[in-house]
């Protein structure tokens, strides 16, 4: 089995673009959550959110007329990220004639896919009786596939290109996947992680449901409160989050730095049982899917520095985290640290679990623990664990493990195990 | 509007598809749509649709097919404008 490492990171999230500047908001507990007037006007309960801020003017320094013409956000947010990861990774773009690079692919999932395209673009031209005046672009926007199949073209990927979907597990599946798929020796590299478009028809659903955070449309930064007592719902986000993995022995090759190791993964479903449902988590599933990551990582639990956890700032963070402390068999005061990522960006739907594995390489590259911004007011049920819930970031010069965990409707459920590279 | 003015604008419309920008530089009606502008195949179909808003005419699917330069494009426009 080949040992997998992390060589490269490309991220945009609602406070930051790129490794650097990311690392730098999530120390400074930057908060990327907005009112947006739009929200307001359609009369959403939840009027603030997470975007990703002067794309417009990035994406033309990444990406062609001809290549914008046929993406809709997602696509465009997922290209950004992968471009990035690519580089950051010291890889070099082919160029159109060469031959294609057959070890390397990408698992870049996404939750919802180009559903705002289908609204605006699709559906009413052919409810108006258009389809001629469709155009070309219309399924490559649309397509599930669309954000790997696009980064496969600007990358010049040969190897697996596909598009994964499990909800808001999305991103952690596809880094699990890829991992798996490198340690196999199936692939040489692997992009991987998750993108996901901002709009009123992505996030009226969840809206509607009454998922989403209520009552802070007048304090955005103090909307996102995962593992709050005043806790509402979680704030939508977007974005993309991308990491570029290798086998090591392809790292060492090309004298690429290492950044980080992935060392134990695993996805799995609680089956609508046991408590779980289409929108709830079955506990022995969350449990088993960490503890089968932490076996394959071969580390004992109370190796582990920092949980990097889903909580979005639903009624489940204070399952999750009992979830944790079960599954790592750790009482309260001996657990990691407890963040949650989306206190600063929201809750970026498939694209969450790419961005936030690339915050969890971030921190133990970095050696710091950012705080989970919103949670001062601790819910209740969590007082047993408030000593191991940052809110400040922490300098932790020695960290050394850290769990990234993702969950999603459907009872799906995702873990990954990071640990700094030791030769 | 002159032949000139015809052709000015279908290189217009034809710009953000092209990806073989220096191609653009010596463009004449001779000018491969796909071959020398390397405009991607699927493309033509917006390119159509764009002439047609342009210039107020309907351009038919085999008069669509039957376009290879620019001076095809241009051709069809003259004839239907006229």
């Amino acid at each position: 089995m080949n040992r997998v490492v992390v060589t490269g990171l490309g991220v945009l999230a609602p406070n930051a673009h790129g490794a650097d500047a990311f690392a730098a908001a999530l120390r400074a507990m930057k908060s990327g959550i907005r009112h947006h007037e739009r929200l307001a006007q359609l009369g959403f309960a939840c009027q603030v959110g997470g975007i990703p801020e002067g794309v417009d003017e990035l994406q033309r320094r990444y990406l062609s007329e001809d290549e914008l013409i046929a993406m809709n956000p997602n696509m465009v947010y997922a290209a950004i990220a992968a471009l990035d990861a690519w580089e950051h990774a010291g890889l070099r773009r082919l160029c159109p004639d060469d031959e294609p690079d057959w070890g390397a692919g990408a698992i870049l999932g996404t939750g919802i896919g180009g559903i705002d395209t289908i609204a605006e673009q699709l559906a009413p031209r052919v409810d108006a009786g258009k389809v001629g005046r469709l155009g070309s672009t219309m399924v490559e926007r649309i397509m599930s596939s669309g954000n790997s199949a696009r980064v496969a073209g600007l990358l010049g990927l040969g190897n697996q290109v596909s598009t994964n979907s499990s909800a808001c597990t999305t991103g952690t599946e596809a880094v699990v996947e890829a991992f798996l798929r490198i340690r196999e020796g199936r692939a040489e590299r692997m992009i991987a992680g998750g993108s996901e478009g901002h709009s009123p028809y992505i996030w009226a659903g969840f809206d509607g449901m009454k998922v989403l955070a209520r009552g802070r449309n007048d304090d955005p930064e103090g909307a996102s409160r995962p593992m709050s007592a005043a806790a509402s719902g979680f704030v939508p986000g977007s974005g993309a989050g991308v990491l570029l993995l290798e086998s090591l022995d392809s790292a060492r090759r090309r004298g690429a730095r290492v950044l980080a190791e992935v060392i134990g993964g695993q996805v799995n479903c609680g089956g609508h049982r046991g408590g779980g449902s289409m929108t709830a988590p079955n506990p022995s599933g969350v449990r088993r899917c960490i503890r089968a990551a932490v076996e394959m990582a071969g580390i004992a639990p109370s190796r582990i520095g920092a949980i990097n956890g889903h909580l979005t700032a639903t009624f489940a963070d204070p399952r999750e985290v009992e979830s944790w402390s079960a599954a790592l068999e750790l009482p309260p005061e001996r657990m990691p640290w407890i963040q949650s990522t989306k206190s600063l960006i929201g809750h970026a739907l498939g694209a969450a679990g790419g961005i936030e594995c690339v915050a969890a390489v971030l921190e133990l590259a970095g050696g710091f623990v950012h705080g989970s911004a919103n949670c001062e007011d601790l819910h209740p049920a969590l007082l047993p664990w408030a000593e191991r819930i940052p809110h400040r970031t922490i300098d932790l010069p020695d960290l050394d493990v850290v769990a990234k965990a993702g969950f999603g409707f459907g009872d799906v459920n995702g873990c990954a195990i990071f640990r700094r590279f030791h030769e | 509007m002159s032949q000139e003015e015809i052709f000015t604008k279908v290189v217009g419309i034809l710009k953000p598809f092209v990806r073989a920008p220096d191609a653009l530089a010596a463009v004449g009606p001779e000018t491969s749509i796909l071959g020398d502008l390397k405009v991607n195949s699927a493309r033509l179909v917006d390119v159509v649709l764009e002439m047609e808003d342009a210039f107020g005419i309907a351009i038919t699917d085999d008069e669509a097919d039957s376009v290879r330069s620019v001076g095809d494009a241009v051709s069809i426009v003259l004839r239907k404008a006229a």
